[in-house]
């Protein structure tokens, strides 16, 4: 009793922030939002679902403070044509961000499209994160919805001629940002969207995305490379028939980082992978947490995560297929890995199937592991030199999910990031 | 060249003398074969020579043109010269063959202060060297020795050795689990980089490999030493009477 009304009043203080005023249906989704906050609860350590991942900075109503990282060199993602998006602190920036108009698709800002009366997003705006509630609720997220003051919300009609990136940058030690991004792809449309950076001391991002019939969404993601910042991230997704859905995310750093992706596949022959990979060194805490619903017929769906721990270093991975009556045929893969560079780090997973369609093919593996020894010997008795051979080894441990970005110049860009990861903490 | 003067090895984990006391020189230019049966420490020589962990030297000395190899690490022997063709070479999922290569070369020109060899050079030795061993393109962009099968990973390891010229050589069991015409590619790759500058040690079972390559000396190793040596006629002896003759004759 006494823990329920614990969990209560910190729920109301941090509800007792005001939510951006809107129109009638952006008040209305905010508001079944910061109910459903109520009925849930924010997350606490007892919490099944947050049993390794302490959820207190993250629900607290301060943000802890988080210096600046100064070594950051721009985007990841510079070399290859884009339109940029960007936000400091979690809010746009008009000045660095291009020109929003590009054909074939709309992109508005979350405030602007919250004060229309009649807007397609308050189709997706917390409704995709609704449905996610089921089976296992995830309250930031809500909160999120009834709190997020900024995002985009883009509208993709054909096959869009370049990616957008949005570019998130770190530059107040206490800021709290939360973001809410909202995507339709309408059907046999493309589009490939980047987030790059820290966003903020704090960051809390939702990204809806509904993916219609026969089209195709590929997000590449990069959260920085500040050392003290913390976030906690879902991307909802629900895919149309004969639809593609691609999510790839590369951490290095952070104090803390709690990354839910739920998807659900409502469309026959529809294809969903997530993957990921996280490099921690000493003060890190990294959760990739995932739940893929096959809900229809002949589905792929693929986790790939990875992650290269050391000096203490955390590493999280809770992934679920469920797979329904209805979904037969399905094939689902899933493996989580860890490469502990020291013995002072740890892994710690919880893989679960759970399987009610009986013609379907589901294999999932976890493993964590140190270099392989021998592999070692091997290289360094041709001359190439220990800290080389660990480098070329940890790249090919990491190298299964990074094959899961498409674009040979975005995967490009996260190895070279990867490389220059591994090269400083050489030695 | 390579002098090996009274060596003894221990195996760390557990307390067990492998090595016990062997001497051996090899001269640049020649061949020399090391036979013994199962348990004898062929093995463990060949790895203790490359710098493998698990091996500790309780006494003698193993030198490469003078410089003391039991105090490198394995990168260092193998830019001093050093080469171990692995009996069963390391499967490396994720690393390219072609990337492991050219990082071998580099690495150890670095360490010899020569320059790095540029991306075209290295592709058309590679591409010459590869041909002569009947190794293709798809071998070479596969990950090093992945679905590879045995004659194919003992033909990787030959062609590293050419593409390393390295001074010394050293063949494990470079047999094993080869057919006739396989064992007959891989004994012509390495007839090839015979020279007067390089020496050989094969370490073998049998004595059909050495039908392929002509050894000039022939040591039988028994219990952790060389307890004789001879011409070639000796492995010729091994195969008609077994080791259990000369081990008697020696004892």
């Amino acid at each position: 009793m006494a823990a329920l009304q614990e969990n209560q009043s910190l729920t109301e203080a941090r509800l007792a922030q005001v939510p951006p005023q809107g129109a009638g249906w952006a008040n209305t989704a905010r508001g079944a939002a910061l109910a459903r906050v109520r009925a849930m609860g924010l997350p606490q350590r007892r919490d099944e679902y947050w049993k390794y991942t302490r959820p207190d900075s993250l629900v607290q109503v301060e943000a802890p403070k988080a210096a600046l990282f100064d070594h950051d060199t721009g985007s990841v993602f510079e070399a290859g044509e884009r339109l940029k998006i960007v936000f400091v602190d979690g809010v746009f920036d008009a000045v660095t961000s291009d020109d929003l108009a590009m054909e074939d698709v709309t992109i508005e800002r979350l405030s602007e499209v919250t004060n229309t009366d009649i807007h397609w997003a308050k189709d997706v705006y917390g409704e995709l994160e609704a449905r996610g509630q089921n089976p296992v609720a995830r309250p930031l997220a809500a909160l999120n919805t009834g709190l997020a003051s900024d995002g985009v919300v883009i509208h993709v009609r054909g096959r869009v001629s370049k990616p957008i990136n949005l570019i998130y940058i770190h530059n107040s030690t206490g800021s709290d940002a939360i973001l809410h991004h909202v995507i339709r792809l309408d059907p046999g449309t493309e589009l490939t969207l980047m987030e790059d950076g820290p966003a903020a001391a704090r960051l809390n991002m939702v990204l809806e995305v509904d993916v219609a019939d026969g089209a195709k969404f590929h997000h590449v993601r990069s959260q920085g490379r500040d050392h003290e910042r913390r976030a906690v991230t879902h991307v909802f997704a629900r895919l149309g028939a004969a639809s593609l859905f691609k999510s790839f995310t590369m951490t290095a750093n952070g104090k803390l980082t709690r990354n839910e992706c739920v998807i659900e596949l409502t469309g026959d022959d529809a294809v969903a992978h997530v993957a990921g990979v996280a490099m921690g060194d000493g003060d890190f805490h990294h959760d990739d947490t995932v739940f893929i619903t096959h809900d229809a017929r002949a589905c792929e769906s693929r986790q790939v995560f990875k992650k290269v721990l050391r000096n203490g270093a955390t590493g999280v991975f809770q992934g679920k297929i469920l797979v329904k009556q209805i979904a037969q045929k399905t094939d689902g893969y899933q493996i989580s890995q860890a490469l502990m560079l020291d013995e002072d780090s740890q892994f710690l997973a919880k893989p679960e199937l759970e399987i009610y369609a009986d013609d379907v093919v589901c294999s999932h593996g976890s493993t964590s592991g140190a270099i392989d020894e021998e592999a070692l010997f091997y290289m360094r008795a041709r001359g190439v030199p220990k800290d080389i051979a660990t480098d070329l080894l940890t790249l090919a441990f990491l190298a299964e999910a990074v094959e899961e970005v498409e674009d040979a110049a975005l995967r490009a860009a996260i190895n070279a990031q990867l490389e220059g990861w591994l090269l400083r903490r050489r030695g | 060249m390579l002098n090996i003067n009274d060596l003894h090895v221990d195996l760390e984990e557990e307390d067990k003398s492998i090595l016990k006391g062997l001497s051996l020189d090899i001269e640049a230019g020649a061949v020399h074969a090391i036979m013994g049966p199962n348990g004898s420490g062929k093995s463990t020589l060949s790895y203790v020579l490359s710098g493998k962990d698990g091996y500790e030297v309780t006494g003698g000395t193993a030198t490469l043109d003078g410089q003391n190899l039991l105090e490198m690490e394995p990168e260092e022997r193998a830019a001093a010269g050093l080469f171990l063709a692995f009996q069963y070479p390391v499967e490396i999922p994720g690393v390219g063959n072609m990337t492991f290569l050219r990082t071998a070369v580099n690495a150890q020109r670095k360490a010899r202060g020569q320059e790095e060899m540029s991306a075209t050079d290295f592709l058309k030795m590679v591409r010459a060297k590869a041909k002569e061993l009947k190794i293709d393109a798809d071998m070479l962009k596969r990950p090093v020795n992945v679905g590879f099968s045995g004659g194919e990973k003992k033909r990787n390891e030959i062609l590293q050795m050419a593409v390393l010229e390295p001074r010394m050589c050293i063949l494990d069991e470079t047999d094993s689990g080869l057919d006739v015409d396989a064992m007959k590619l891989v004994a012509e790759g390495v007839n090839a980089l015979r020279s007067k500058d390089r020496g050989f040690l094969v370490i073998t079972h049998y004595q059909r490999l050495l039908d392929h390559i002509k050894p000039d000396v022939v040591h039988i190793m028994a219990d952790g030493r060389i307890v004789k040596t001879g011409g070639p006629e000796l492995a010729l002896e091994v195969e008609n009477n077994g080791y259990a003759d000369i081990l008697a004759e020696v004892a």
